[in-house]
């Protein structure tokens, strides 16, 4: 009777009215915390619909963030696009390469597969890194406008608000309605046939699956909402810039769902909130970050493979287990 | 295009095909028999170059001291490596591809900040070695000795290598574990020593090849992340685990890089990493390699 | 049912198949043996597109499936199970037959309804066939060897075949498993008028269920008839005893 109490309680939804608070604290620093939190927890997500539930170890998702941040921050400001117009744009950018790109990938396995990613990851870099007439090069591309907002003045308590919480109000509706349709999917039948391929390719090709079409599915999917994040991302930036797809970001983004747990829909959240906090935290008193990252990575692979999220679960079933015993 | 720009533009595809070499050769090795991509080599290879300059400091310059400080530091890095076989990545044998490749991750990110403790972040260099300080011109292009060394030092390692791993028991082992683990097992070998020797013989290139790049490049924090992504690249051209894939990965790519830049400039960056997909699409297992069991 | 001609596969120089024909009579029991490395499971592989024939040909009910995939030579009614138990080992047992009825049902594509309750009854039916209802919330990978080749026969029935092809059944279970683990075989075979073909290294088992028994050796088939047939023939004889 209790555990089905304690299911019933709407954790996302309790968090996402929280998290609707923020900008009535007051502190533009909370605001841009929470702003980067939103979106870099909906790029983790996206990620881990290809690692945690395919069992696709992507090395490249930070592609798709970069080339929905360029996407949607050059059509804003070099053509004019209307926000709406250009956050689509860059999702279905993202989207239509994931599937150019996932089509080559999904043809081979395991480590070849990860290099792969990575290749055509270090691809888009070097197209941003080095057309400098249209996405600025290695200098980014920056003095992206933030989009019209004035009609929010005319709901109830948004009025006076900063630009900044404003923008944030969207980002956190935008990346709310992406969680619902990514759960939506995981838990689909469609979920679980992503779920059996990561168990088990073979056996699910001979029960009848396309292996292959189910995994670019996935990957189109994935790299549409990494897009989507991207997009956001850039104009929360004010700027874009290569090292959106560098590598090195698609390494962080991995680390965030490791460390939050990729056997859980939320754990990649939790392990992208953690890490920007302790970032923010860390670098306020000292250079070396990443020595301390790579600490935790450590610790993580080693005592909690599960993740924060995935060892707090057991811990808790072993509680319960214990009581009800 | 004059000749002497073509010559200059090849002797400096080539000189980097062979530092790479050098340094891919490891990771190539490494992943052959242990089956794990090691992000960290680039971070031995810079080790290695810091470490030559520390040895050069300590004991000051005489004949061969340049020579001391590279063996030195070769040979620190793959004692470094040793212990962190031995005492970490070993627990991750047995785990997912994933786990591995962030532990390495893992080190890049510690290495990279302890090098930056220890040396601080300014470039530092390592002079020539004093017999191979000259140079000569030849149609009006100036090609240094220590240049010319490094050309052959390359193909006279790969023979070396190549030798050892056809000629001896212990490397027909390795040929056989990077073709089929399982058969490590009938062998009889001690794979646990197998693998800690490899991985030290894979960080002893890395340190190698990064004392070796000293005189000609400037040590700078950084350069870590650099090679790693080239030596992946020419890794992954000629076919992982494959010695002469690598060799030959090397070469493409530094003449690709040499000569990139006269077809459109930024255009190598691009052109290498479309010539890693393509082959990764058509031929995954490298140029050279062959498709690998388990 | 089925019918193999000539068919012809080697690796690297190593011929593991070296021009087979068989024919698979409709609702028979058909059991291929051989010493180990006589090339059944290799067989099985290229029947089911797992494997690309070098040479040779496959058809099912007359329709030539030499080069089909997998997923499609599945959908037309192959099930199959493999030498080392293939399921789900993640998933519960109800999830392990779950996927394969959502995949048979044509449900794989949905990804806006729920997959949780989907297929209940079906699964349940299905699971308490095999005795394996009472499990049904068990995690896949933590059962018995025996069990998980119950599990995996059970995900083979739910693509509802017409063939199913089962590789070493009994491997690896007590004789006490391998008794029960026929019976039940056989009264599946009976109540869904399946036709099986199955590779055994069992004789008991071999004898005691099929009606039509293939011998390979080194690749080559070297006769194929009634298990009375079989035992009399001295070349049978000669490999099995290796005289």
């Amino acid at each position: 009777m209790q555990p089905s109490l304690r299911h019933r309680i709407p954790w996302a939804a309790l968090m996402f009215l929280a998290a609707a608070c923020v900008p009535w604290l007051g502190s533009r620093f909370y605001t841009f915390l929470a702003t980067d939190i939103a979106i870099l927890a909906l790029f983790a997500v996206s990620l881990n619909l290809l690692l945690g539930y395919t069992g696709l170890v992507s090395f490249g998702h930070a592609a798709y963030f970069g080339i929905g941040a360029y996407t949607c921050a050059i059509l804003m400001k070099t053509y004019g696009v209307p926000f709406a117009l250009a956050l689509i744009a860059g999702t279905a950018n993202a989207a239509a390469w994931a599937l150019l790109f996932g089509a080559f990938c999904v043809r081979s396995t395991k480590i070849y597969f990860s290099m792969l990613t990575l290749a055509f990851a270090q691809i888009v870099w070097a197209v941003c890194f080095k057309w400098n007439s249209v996405t600025g090069g290695e200098q980014g591309f920056s003095n992206i406008p933030y989009p019209s907002m004035d009609w929010m003045d005319a709901l109830p308590l948004l009025d006076g608000l900063r630009s900044g919480d404003k923008f944030y109000l969207i980002v956190l509706v935008l990346t709310g309605l992406a969680f619902v349709l990514l759960q939506r999917v995981v838990g689909s039948p469609f979920g679980r046939v992503l779920t059996a391929i990561r168990e088990n390719p073979e056996r699910a090709e001979f029960v009848g699956i396309n292996v292959r079409r189910y995994q670019l599915a996935a990957f189109v999917m994935a790299g549409a909402f990494a897009g989507f994040a991207g997009a956001l991302f850039g104009i929360f930036n004010r700027g874009v810039f290569p090292d959106f797809a560098y590598w090195a970001k698609s390494a962080e983004v991995l680390i965030m769902v490791i460390l939050g747990g990729m056997g859980h829909f939320w754990g990649p959240a939790v392990g992208a909130a953690v890490l920007i906090v302790l970032n923010q935290q860390i670098t306020a008193y000292t250079l070396y970050w990443p020595f301390i990252l790579g600490s935790i990575l450590i610790v993580l692979l080693f005592v909690f493979p599960g993740g924060i999220v995935g060892t707090l679960s057991a811990g808790i079933a072993r509680v319960r287990g214990r009581r009800d015993a | 295009m004059s000749l002497s720009f073509l010559l200059a533009q090849s002797v400096s595809g080539l000189t980097a095909a062979m530092f790479l070499f050098i340094v891919a050769s490891g990771l190539s090795l490494i992943f052959g028999v242990l089956r794990v991509l090691n992000f960290a080599h680039g971070s031995f290879y810079m080790l290695g170059a810091y470490a030559a300059w520390q040895i050069a400091q300590w004991i000051g310059t005489f004949t061969g001291s340049f020579w001391l400080a590279v063996i030195g530091s070769a040979i620190a890095v793959a004692l470094l490596g040793g212990v962190i076989e031995r005492l970490l990545l070993r627990h991750l044998y047995g785990r997912e591809d994933l786990y591995q490749l962030l532990f390495t991750y893992a080190l890049v990110l510690i290495l990279g900040d302890v090098a930056r403790v220890l040396w601080g972040t300014q470039q530092l260099s390592v002079p020539r070695p004093s017999g191979l300080s000259g140079s000569f011109e030849i149609f009006g292009t100036v090609i240094p000795h220590y240049n010319l060394f490094i050309i052959a030092l390359g193909p006279a390692l790969a023979i070396a290598c190549w030798l050892l791993l056809s000629r001896t028991g212990t490397g027909r082992m390795i040929r056989a574990a990077a073709y089929d683990r399982e058969m490590l097992a009938a062998l009889g070998a001690d794979v646990g020593k197998l693998y800690t020797l490899m991985f030290m013989a894979g960080s002893f290139l890395a340190g190698l090849g990064g004392a070796l790049v000293t005189p000609v490049r400037s040590i700078v924090p950084g350069m870590d992340v650099d090679i790693i992504v080239e030596a992946f690249i020419v890794v992954v051209i000629g076919g992982l685990g494959s010695f002469w894939g690598t060799f030959l990965g090397a070469l493409i790519f530094g003449q690709v890089l040499a000569f990139g830049i006269l077809i459109l400039p930024g255009f190598s960056i691009f052109a290498v990493f479309a010539l890693m997909a393509l082959v990764l699409v058509v031929r995954p297992s490298g140029l050279l390699g062959r498709p690998v069991k388990g | 049912m089925l019918e193999v001609y000539k068919i012809r596969k080697s690796f690297n120089g190593f011929t593991a198949v070296d021009g087979v024909s068989l024919a698979v009579p409709a609702r028979g029991i058909t059991a291929v043996i051989g010493p180990n490395g006589a090339g059944k499971s290799t067989l099985f592989n290229l029947v089911t597109g797992h494997l690309r024939a070098d040479g040779g040909s496959v058809a099912l009910e007359g329709r030539d499936i030499t080069t089909s995939v997998p997923h499609a030579i599945c959908r037309m009614g192959v099930g199959r199970s493999f030498q080392h138990t293939n399921i789900f080992r993640k998933l519960t047992v109800f999830e392990n037959v779950q996927a394969a009825l959502i995949a048979h049902g044509g449900q794989a594509r949905n990804f806006w309804g729920r997959a949780e309750g989907l297929y209940r009854d079906e699964t349940m039916a299905l699971l308490s066939s095999l005795g394996l209802a009472g499990q049904a919330n068990a995690v896949g990978g933590e059962l018995s060897h025996g069990v998980q080749k119950q599990l995996e026969l059970g995900i083979a029935l739910a693509s509802d075949p017409k063939l199913l092809l089962l590789d070493e059944p009994t491997a690896g279970m007590s004789a006490s498993e391998t008794r029960e683990a026929i019976r039940l075989l056989e009264r599946v075979v009976a109540e869904r008028q399946l036709t099986l073909l199955f590779t055994e290294h069992d004789m008991d088992v071999v004898f005691s269920i099929a009606q039509k028994i293939a011998v390979l050796h080194q690749g080559k088939l070297i006769t194929e008839g009634t298990p009375a047939e079989v035992r009399a023939n001295p070349e049978v004889r000669r490999v099995y005893l290796g005289g």
